[in-house]
């Protein structure tokens, strides 16, 4: 699926995009371009990060594709943008790995619901559709045990993934999609399972930044770009206090009686 | 200015209520002293709350003789709302609700607490603009901004700005200050029947890039602001910012007042603003201005155990903005703290638009109940830090830092609720 070997990599630069920020940033989600940008550094691969701003031209040659959060009405615009453009589906016909966290993942798939609860086309590149479900909004700490990624490298096992999400909409996975694996805590797509992946197109909705919370995650992807062999051991130790304090949480529903009465009184 | 104090009869003339709103003031000032009495804060939510299930148009009632303003804002709100009450305060009586409790029952027990014709000026939460504004029939109202904030709670800023348009389409008061230079804001402010258009350099403009008006795409070029689907454009401007001076009425005031920062000198053009088109005397407003060193907490430089420190708050993304003005420059040691509790949001992700890079070589401490959230984005930022499990640690390590110097406060910036804790430690509000 990758395009590049691992040894042609060492001359050119691992060229990452983050598409529309501006209409799909609102959840921190420019922080995956941040961990992986940082996290090629650490390891000497050199790396180029672009910003490709609505109404900007889509480039269809970099090796991986980040698109982030946001809201009903400028999701609807990004989906008319990156329909228009076709840039993200050439690069995805050639092999670049594709990010989409939560209304990035929702346009991904083949429908998706607008800010008035309309079926609206989405972009089809990823097997699945979203619709919205008669329930609270889903907002809390997610987590998923025991998550795999299917990539280039074979099965990669990524433990845990930890994050926040903050949606209405319920996920149904296609045929020819896989999930990361079972919801342990909170909602997920709304069928038990967390996650959608079509070949290398990755959708989730882990907000935390997803990649901040969880660098298996993080090196997984980088992965299938730059193959295992240069992918050197990283020092994660602000990383692991960071999981294991919120996996903690997650586990004690942290979100449901942490309203004390002070902070009533104070603010409510 | 006062916050709900005693329960203390109102001086000056008195208020002519129903004998049902006059039960719902008495019983909220009960309620208020009781709430203080056990040590739960300043009591005036709670005993606001009381006085609204007694008589739920008690707002509408205390405000038919006042002049009334009414501030909303993601932020700054707070710091104009006071600036706004000392300017006006300088000719007339004025009552504001400047500590905060800015929804309905914060705002009816302050308004209980005063004379009947006091001038009111009321910070208003964002999202309570509509309903205040309906009770109180403001005549004046200062919008200053909208951006990203408590992002698992508070509704999509667009729908906010949907909602102060409604606003001020079904309630119009008789001026609106609001910032030009905010595509979400301006939009909603255009309602409104006259407009004074501040133009404040915002440059946070990360949560407007999409069109309020028609869902296209706002283009920034320069200071002006454009949709490229529609006709919402940049509004004419009538006051301005700069570097050293604010102008407006054909004058120009220099600056800086005793606040710091761009972001001051921006809250104190909006009450200049504001309390001109009140009918204050603008000199005589300014002056007041410069008296104001600290607004609840805000920028107190403090003892705690024997280390100087100076409070910062900042609560988003658009704030932290503001307040690395403040932290970029120098080289001492600092301390950033970030909570998560309701009043905070429960969802710390925003820390990732925040540019902490710009505090450069400065060591930080991360401290607050997410202070792993804060250590990994400053390792991915490659700042050096370390986390501490409180302030008193925190200082600790500032202090065996080789770039500590004593005769600096330590800058130790917080987020909401860890603000208020903080501000505790030192004292609480004076």
């Amino acid at each position: 699926m990758s395009t590049t070997s691992p040894s042609s990599r060492a001359e050119s630069a691992v060229r990452i995009v983050s598409l529309y920020p501006d209409l799909l940033g609102t959840y921190g989600d420019g922080g995956n371009a941040l961990v992986l940008s940082r996290r090629l550094e650490w390891r000497g691969i050199a790396v180029e990060h672009t910003t490709v701003d609505a109404g900007a031209p889509v480039p269809d040659s970099a090796d991986l594709y980040l698109v982030g959060g946001g809201e009903d009405g400028p999701q609807v615009q990004a989906t008319r943008e990156l329909d228009q453009s076709q840039g993200l589906h050439r690069a995805v016909d050639k092999g670049a790995v594709v990010l989409a966290i939560c209304a990035g993942m929702q346009i991904l798939g083949h429908h998706f619901p607008d800010a008035t609860g309309a079926s609206r086309s989405g972009l089809g590149l990823l097997d699945c559709k979203t619709v919205r479900v008669d329930r609270p909004r889903a907002v809390g700490e997610l987590l998923t045990t025991n998550a795999r990624l299917a990539t280039a490298h074979g099965v990669v096992e990524l433990g845990q993934l930890t994050g926040f999400e903050n949606h209405a909409g319920r996920t149904i996975p296609g045929p020819t999609s896989l999930s990361f694996g079972a919801v342990e805590v909170g909602e997920g797509n709304g069928d038990g399972s967390e996650g959608v992946v079509t070949g290398t197109v990755v959708g989730t909705y882990l907000h935390g930044p997803a990649l901040a919370r969880n660098p298996r995650l993080a090196d997984a992807l980088l992965e299938w770009i730059v193959g295992p062999s240069a992918m050197s051991p990283l020092d994660d130790s602000d990383v692991e206090a960071l999981r294991t304090e919120r996996i903690a949480a997650a586990r004690d529903h942290e979100l449901a009686p942490r309203r004390s009465w002070r902070d009533i009184l104070r603010r409510s | 200015m006062t916050v709900s104090s005693a329960p203390a009869p109102a001086t000056g003339p008195a208020m002519k209520l129903r004998p049902r709103a006059r039960l719902a003031v008495t019983a909220g000032r009960i309620v208020a002293w009781a709430s203080r009495v056990v040590h739960f804060g300043t009591g005036s939510v709670i005993g606001g709350r009381v006085s609204l299930l007694i008589d739920k148009n008690l707002l509408a009632e205390l405000t038919t003789s006042r002049d009334v303003a009414i501030v909303s804002a993601t932020n700054g709100k707070t710091t104009t709302t006071k600036l706004l009450s000392t300017a006006l305060g300088s000719n007339r009586p004025v009552v504001s609700n400047w500590l905060g409790a800015n929804m309905t029952p914060g705002i009816v027990a302050a308004l209980a607490s005063a004379s009947a014709t006091d001038t009111a000026v009321l910070e208003v939460d964002e999202r309570w603009v509509d309903s205040v504004l309906r009770a109180t029939k403001a005549n004046t109202v200062v919008l200053l901004n909208l951006s990203r904030d408590q992002l698992d709670r508070t509704q999509e800023v667009r729908k906010l700005a949907e909602q102060w348009r409604t606003a001020l389409t079904t309630t119009p008061p008789r001026t609106v200050i609001a910032n030009a230079d905010d595509p979400l804001v301006a939009w909603a402010a255009l309602a409104a029947p006259r407009v004074l258009w501040i133009s404040t350099g915002q440059e946070w403009t990360a949560d407007a890039a999409g069109c309020p008006a028609c869902s296209g795409r706002i283009e920034f070029i320069g200071a002006e602001w454009a949709c490229t689907s529609c006709d919402l454009r940049r509004p004419p401007i009538d006051v301005t910012v700069e570097d050293e001076t604010i102008s407006l009425n054909e004058r120009t005031f220099r600056t800086p007042i005793a606040l710091p920062g761009r972001v001051n000198r921006v809250n104190a053009a909006f009450a200049l603003a504001a309390s001109s088109a009140m009918g204050a005397d603008l000199d005589t407003a300014f002056d007041a201005l410069d008296d104001i060193t600290e607004v609840a907490g805000r920028y107190r430089v403090a003892d705690f155990n024997g280390t100087k420190i100076r409070l910062l708050l900042a609560k988003n993304p658009a704030g932290w903005h503001e307040a690395l003005e403040l932290l970029e420059g120098p080289t001492t040691p600092l301390v950033i703290a970030i909570n998560a509790r309701i009043a905070d949001g429960h969802d710390p992700s925003w820390l990732w638009d925040v540019a902490y890079e710009r505090v450069g070589a400065r060591h930080v401490i991360a401290i607050g109940e997410r202070r792993h959230d804060l250590a990994v984005r400053f390792r991915y930022g490659n700042i050096s830090h370390a986390v501490a499990d409180n302030l008193e640690d925190a200082l600790d390590l500032v202090r065996q830092s080789p770039d500590f110097d004593s005769t600096v406060p330590v800058d130790v910036a917080s987020n909401y609720t860890a603000f208020q804790d903080h501000l505790e430690k030192v004292g609480g509000v004076l």
